[in-house]
């Protein structure tokens, strides 16, 4: 027997999607489009993990990044979502609307990379912050942060920014990607005056050399818009979801960090001015 | 200080210590006047004298070196407390209110003195409530039944269980015995009245003699003031006992040498004649829940006052809060193996309310509001009292703050709507028991346990026959049609059902209720009452997530009941997909709102005793167990046996969406239809409150404003971590103290039955994935 829980966002017709943008768009190709619709893993209510507060997170599917570590593989592809109107989505957190304004939190747009769908993703900021007055937050690695229009942005009061390594081998090992389009876009978030919490993921023996943690430290105490910095402790409690997808999960025998680790991480942080948590 | 309070110096201040006594000229000496000092009416007094503190807890003290001594004293008892069920009894004096010789902790070291029988955790037995269950606890845990006694209380003296036993009738024996209608205290003290002991504080008992003398003269007619006759003896009769049991709560004190006869004049009296008030009523009524009320603003006016003159330090007062706290940790009934198995863990809900807002919109947060939770640390964790904050969103920040702190270190605290309970009840509230307010001094209830609906539905399957036993249990109607199980058919039998549970449970509610006052009655409580009472009928359902789960199968999926050769439906194939309660999702969630409203309803068609008003609750404690043990497969794909959810709690695993999802859901249960209260019990990982200390501190005050402000009523909060409950499931010699929260209540998790303990368990874990 499967049980359906909660309305689970349901999916509108067919034919009335609009295919959300791919990787090869460009940002003024997809701003041109108003899609009602997008790939949507999920929904969820959390508490301080997510930005401040219990939110309001939609998680959207697809991501063009392959972190190791990744512990949500089941939103990597985006044809892993449910096609989803911004509607719903909007009816959805309406419900909690009233929870949400009394207890000091708001809504997250999250995935997945929610910019991997950047009209979709706008949509849903726009109105979580207009129509339901929610206090609103993106979380994004930043490697499509091009694709952020200043007008999404401006629907935007706080970016949560993955900057997963300095080192740009490193980088391009653990994500598949190149660094540089997340530091443009960090440079891009500090212009616009943007509050911006980093995070950092601490892998023992892939991240957490002194040098990489204190090239990401310095970076972005130079950016003047960090207002905290979350040293987040490698752990394996996603594995088991790489072996449902039948999915090669490398990071097998990497211990989680020891506080020890994870505090050094925190003081090289801190050593720059950042709060670090 | 008004001048008219020249009159109230002559009440001469009565106390133990002359040294205290030459403070203060008059007890009441430095406190506002106003109605309170013509009439009894302590609400008044608070009003017009209390401190709001905005502020946060950095004023607290730790616990002095007495203290722990005093607490480690105890504590050093508990294990063989645990390891034999109990530490001792005195088996052979039934207890009254001046039965036993005084005892204590440690006579050179107790501020705050009395014991209910001569010794520490040695248990009282009180067969005014049933012979049967006395003699089989006594039997249970190896000590002698006097033949004596058993004579007295099956020959001479009828009790409370003999008569309400006299007067069922066939068909409610029959309900009781298939567990659709359980845990009456039919065999066991009511409980859940709360005497206003502060009274005993502020007025000394002489006077509150008085007040009672002319309450009773004013019924001098026959029949009084628009009663029937009947009503007018019985109330004459039981105010001389009333009366009576105030003389013997003096004698009592006087035993500890405390003349109780005027007002408390100092802030360690205080505590000492409200303490002495409330000993009195555990030395008598083994209730179930034994609740205090809301003492710790008043008792704030004593310690301010005493501060303010310089007689008491921050540590001196926090030292005197301890002490009266160590005196409710240890306050212990004498009960049987099965009332263990319905609530686990030797539970007595002395349950103490605490904050709220007044009013006048002034928060009744004060620093003793702090030092009462404050215990928490200086003592460790523990269960009792059952630390319950009146929250609202108004509360000062540092006092929520503060509350969340402590929930976060302790999973000590449960929270109750301020602002569902003060618009109906006033700003004088309290809780008993768990989950229901009454106005203190002004309400009681008539406590009902509660029927099991997921069951019932089953009987609406089975024409009104037990899925377990086969018998004809409920009314003869007709089975469903075959097949797939037509919601609208089941709706129809399930109401007819209920229908006929609601009769029959109301009618076994007023057996026991009249028996009770009849056999059992709480002379002092309602010695601390005011005489024209309002009463409430308690009423409660359990299972109500199974039965809504179980209705939302059969309406969005297909179910088909599988049955035996007898036609009995034994469990369910369920095919397709069902919204499940505890996901904000109205396609279920109207359908358990639908069934609290409609049987409410039921309830309310039947005359209930004394005019009682109906209410019902929402609330198993730790019953959810022994329920779903007596409760078949049922079509949701629970399997027969499996324990339900606590109180309004979703079923376990099926809120999938975080515990703020799953709150939202219990918050549509309509408060109105519930008045006796709707428990909700969650459990957070500390990492499902944010990063650092701070932050969950913060988001948990924040989850608690946005409860409330979506009309939630109650909500436990634990914040632990799965491996530490399995730790202390293996090394229970490790975690003494550690206390979970559970339907309404808090335990000594190693306390708990090994059932239990796996329930909660299994329980959802809301973390941070």
């Amino acid at each position: 027997m499967t049980v359906l829980f909660g309305t689970s966002l349901p999916v509108g017709p067919a034919d009335a999607a609009t295919a959300p943008a791919s990787c090869g768009r460009t940002p003024a190709a997809a701003v041109t489009q108003r899609p009602s619709e997008g790939s949507v893993h999920s929904w969820d209510l959390s508490t301080g993990v997510d930005g401040p507060g219990t939110r309001f997170v939609t998680f959207l599917a697809g991501c063009p990044l392959t972190c190791l570590y990744c512990h949500n593989p089941d939103t990597m592809r985006m044809r892993s979502g449910t096609r989803t109107s911004a509607d719903d989505v909007i009816a959805e957190a309406r419900k909690y609307t009233r929870f949400i304004s009394a207890s000091g939190g708001g809504a997250t747009v999250s995935g997945g990379e929610p910019l991997l769908q950047p009209v979709f993703a706008g949509e849903l900021l726009h109105r979580m912050k207009h129509e339901l007055g929610l206090h609103t937050a993106l979380d994004t690695s930043g490697f499509l942060g091009a694709r952020a229009t200043d007008a999404l942005l401006r629907d935007v009061d706080l970016v949560l920014l993955d900057i997963k390594s300095w080192d740009r081998d490193t980088y391009r090992h653990v994500t598949g990607r190149p660094l540089e389009p997340t530091l443009d876009f960090a440079r891009r978030l500090a212009d616009l005056g943007k509050e911006v919490h980093l995070r950092f993921v601490l892998v023992p023996g892939l991240t957490d050399a002194r040098e990489n943690v204190d090239g990401v430290a310095a970076f972005a105490a130079g950016l003047g818009n960090i207002t905290r910095v979350d040293v987040l402790p490698f752990h394996k409690l996603g594995e088991s979801k790489w072996d449902a997808l039948g999915m090669p999960f490398t990071l097998h025998g990497t211990p989680s960090p020891s506080a020890r680790q994870v505090a050094d991480a925190k003081a090289v942080f801190a050593s720059r001015g950042l709060r670090a948590v | 200080m008004e001048t008219s309070n020249e009159a109230t110096r002559k009440v001469p201040a009565m106390t133990a210590t002359p040294a205290e006594t030459t403070m203060h000229t008059g007890a009441w000496d430095g406190f506002k006047g106003g109605l309170w000092r013509d009439a009894i009416d302590v609400r008044d007094f608070i009003q017009r004298n209390y401190t709001p503190y905005e502020g946060d807890a950095a004023f607290l003290a730790g616990p002095t070196e007495r203290t722990t001594a005093v607490w480690n004293s105890l504590t050093d008892k508990f294990p063989q407390e645990r390891e034999k069920g109990v530490y001792d009894v005195a088996y052979d004096i039934p207890s009254t209110i001046t039965a036993h010789a005084p005892g204590y902790v440690d006579r050179d070291k107790d501020l705050i003195v009395g014991l209910q029988t001569d010794a520490p955790l040695k248990r009282a037995i009180m067969p005014n409530g049933g012979w049967r269950m006395v003699a089989g606890a006594l039997d249970t845990y190896g000590y002698p039944v006097s033949e004596e006694l058993e004579k007295v209380f099956t020959e001479y003296r009828k009790t409370h269980n003999a008569g309400v036993f006299d007067a069922y009738t066939p068909e409610i024996r029959a309900a009781r015995k298939a567990g659709v209608i359980t845990g009456l205290p039919d065999a066991y003290g009511r409980g859940r009245i709360i005497g206003d002991y502060r009274r005993v504080a502020l007025y000394g008992v002489d006077r509150l003699i008085a007040a009672k003398k002319e309450e009773k003269d004013e019924l001098n007619a026959f029949p009084a003031g628009g009663r029937s006759l009947e009503e007018t003896i019985r109330l004459r009769e039981e105010l001389a006992e009333q009366i009576r049991a105030l003389a013997e709560l003096k004698a009592m004190a006087a035993s500890y040498g405390h003349d109780i006869s005027g007002p408390a004049g100092t802030g360690r009296e205080a505590i000492q004649w409200l303490y002495f008030a409330y000993l009195a009523a555990v030395k008598e009524q083994n209730g179930a829940a034994m609740s205090l009320g809301r003492t710790s603003t008043f008792v704030d006016i004593y310690l301010q006052r005493d501060i303010e003159a310089g007689l008491l330090t921050e540590e001196a007062a926090q030292e005197l809060v301890d002490d009266f706290i160590v005196k409710l940790r240890i306050v212990r009934f004498l009960r049987t193996p099965e009332y263990d198995a319905l609530f686990s863990g030797d539970p007595t809900w002395v349950t103490e309310s605490i904050a709220g807002m007044g009013e006048d919109g002034r928060p009744l947060v004060t620093r003793t509001s702090f030092r009462y939770l404050q215990t928490l640390y200086n003592l460790g964790p523990a269960p009792e009292p059952n630390m319950t904050v009146f929250w609202s969103p108004r509360l000062p920040q540092g006092f929520k703050e503060f509350c969340a702190r402590v929930s976060i270190d302790t999973s000590s605290v449960q929270y109750e709507s301020d602002e569902l309970m003060r618009p109906r009840f006033g700003d004088d509230t309290a809780i008993a028991c768990c989950v229901s307010a009454m106005p203190v001094g002004k309400q009681m209830q008539f406590f009902g346990a509660r029927v099991n609906l997921a069951k019932t539905l089953l009987y609406a399957i089975n024409g009104g026959r037990d899925e377990q036993s086969g018998a004809q249990v409920g009314p003869r109607t007709p089975a469903p049609s075959p097949g797939v199980l037509d919601y609208d058919e089941v709706m129809e039998r399930f109401d007819a059902q209920m229908e006929w549970l609601a009769e029959t449970y109301v009618h076994a509610l007023n057996v026991i209720h009249y028996m009770h006052d009849r056999y059992a009655y709480e002379r002092i409580e309602m010695a601390l009452h005011d005489r024209d009472v309002r009463r409430t009928m308690a009423c409660g359902i359990a299972g109500l997530s199974v039965a809504a789960d179980s209705l939302s199968a059969i309406k969005h999926a297909e179910v088909t009941a599988v049955r035996d050769e007898t036609g009995l439906a034994t469990d369910y194939v369920v095919e397709g997909d069902y919204p499940a309660y505890g996901n904000n999702d109205d396609r279920v969630d109207a359908i358990a709102v639908g069934l609290v409203e409609e049987f409410m309803r039921k309830i309310r068609k039947h005359e209930t005793y004394r005019g009682a008003e109906h209410t019902q609750s929402v609330l198993t404690i730790t019953s959810n167990v022994v329920y779903g043990k007596k409760t078949g497969n049922t079509p949701d794909g629970r399997r027969a046996g499996e324990p339900f959810s606590p109180g309004a709690n979703p079923m376990n695993g099926r809120d999938t969406h975080g515990y703020v999802t799953s709150a939202l859901s219990v918050a549509k249960l309509p408060y109105e239809d519930a008045e006796d209260g709707i428990s909700l019990t969650n459990t957070v990982t500390p990492d499902g409150l944010g990063r650092t200390p701070e932050e969950r501190i913060r988001n948990l005050a924040g989850v608690l404003d946005g409860y409330m402000a979506v009309d939630g009523f109650h909500m436990n909060v634990n914040v632990l971590n799965r491996d530490t409950l399995m730790d202390a499931m293996e090394h229970p010699e490790k975690y003494p103290q550690l206390t979970i929260r559970v339907s309404g209540y808090a335990v000594n998790f190693v306390r708990l039955t090994r059932d239990q303990q796996l329930d909660v368990l299994n329980r959802t874990f809301h973390g941070s994935l």
